[in-house]
């Protein structure tokens, strides 16, 4: 999948380039969009490394059993073959729970251990479980109820009215997840259907303590 | 809203000590986690970005969005959203550039500065999301990931033109 998308995106920059007599800033982009990723990955290696602490604690002191609880509902519902009090399931409502308070950094590294758990209970090691793909769009959708460093943005230009809004964010986000989920859901079901014999068999985690 | 950030803080690091939690410790195994993920994802990312960054160069998106946008013009799409729409899903930066120089040319609170905010503070950089999270957990297929991400980012687009519009009446 990856090496599609991957050759696509060079094959489609080479050939453009050419055509538009771009090519000495296709070759420039190469090393800026190296740098670029680094700068990234620097810029965001204190925030990841601090939020993975303070997982670490909220783990250990039974936070995320508390989350996990309060989501329980909704993400049993979306998640069926996840065991209710699994780790997978505290991460996942954790990454939940970050996302909606608008601290994407800290939702990123709660959400790579979700997948990592998953990952544990995925039979097939190379491909994403239906699990895993459902959680990847819910990701892709960032449900967020503050989006704080849009609002910074927004009023660091001038705005006088930074959450106006927040209204339309929230129902726009709603909508893509609905669109989102309910693609990745019919995929999955037509996939079971097409081919019953390789359909994965709604696996359970094993519970907690 | 400032207030959430250390409130999360000094909440866990309570609760940790009530439960006698070592939270010192606990916090440096979580944080050396952390190191080892974005190790793990790196090389990823920069394959991407890298790959993106190269796309914009080769101005095979503005060549396409040029494409695109009298038709969505005719729709009742502004024209600038357009680049900003077909980035999105792709670069989280060059959404965010896009978004910045509308900010600065017609403001935040105009017509094109509202639906871009509402757009980008609805939807995640797809491509980054899929590849980040698949990477570290070591997936080859994503199967129709990005398929149903690309589905909730169209729809992300078009309830942005219409709330915004709702909402400015």
């Amino acid at each position: 999948m990856m090496n599609y998308i991957w050759a696509i995106l060079i094959f489609i920059s080479f050939v453009f380039a050419i055509l538009t007599n771009n090519i000495s800033a296709l070759s420039n982009a190469v090393l800026e969009g190296a740098n670029e990723a680094c700068e990234l990955l620097l810029s965001i290696i204190g925030v990841m490394c601090f939020w993975s602490g303070m997982m670490e604690i909220a783990k250990r002191a039974k936070i995320t059993d508390a989350l996990a609880k309060l989501f329980s509902p909704l993400l049993t519902k979306l998640f069926p073959n996840v065991e209710k009090n699994s780790p997978a399931m505290h991460y996942i409502s954790l990454n939940v729970s970050a996302n909606l308070l608008g601290l994407g950094n800290a939702a990123t590294p709660f959400g790579i251990n979700a997948m990592k758990e998953l990952q544990k209970t995925n039979e097939h090691k190379d491909t994403a479980s239906d699990s895993q793909l459902l959680f990847v769009v819910l990701n892709t959708a960032s449900v967020q109820l503050f989006p704080t460093t849009l609002c910074a943005y927004r009023s660091r230009y001038g705005s006088t009215e930074p959450f106006s809004i927040l209204p339309s964010v929230w129902i726009t986000s709603a909508a893509a997840l609905i669109v989102g989920i309910t693609v990745a859901k019919i995929f999955c079901i037509r996939k079971q259907r097409a081919s019953p014999l390789k359909s994965p068999i709604p696996q359970k985690q094993k519970q907690m303590g | 809203m400032e207030i959430i950030i250390p409130l999360i803080i000094v909440t866990f690091v309570s609760v940790g000590l009530i439960k006698k939690v070592k939270i010192f410790e606990a916090f440096l195994e979580g944080a050396k986690e952390g190191l080892y993920t974005l190790f793990l994802i790196a090389p990823t990312m920069i394959a991407l970005i890298t790959a993106v960054t190269m796309l914009k160069a080769s101005t095979a998106t503005d060549l396409l969005s040029d494409f695109i946008s009298p038709v969505a013009e005719k729709l009742g799409f502004p024209a600038e959203i357009v680049p900003a729409a077909l980035l999105r899903p792709i670069s989280g930066s060059g959404s965010t550039a896009l978004l910045l120089s509308v900010f600065e040319s017609e403001g935040p609170d105009s017509f094109a500065g509202k639906v871009m905010s509402v757009m980008a503070g609805s939807t995640e950089t797809t491509l980054y999301a899929i590849a980040m999270y698949y990477g570290a957990a070591g997936i080859k297929k994503a199967r129709h990931t990005l398929a149903s991400g690309l589905c909730a980012d169209f729809t992300a687009v078009v309830f942005s033109v219409l709330t915004t519009r709702l909402f400015s009446y």
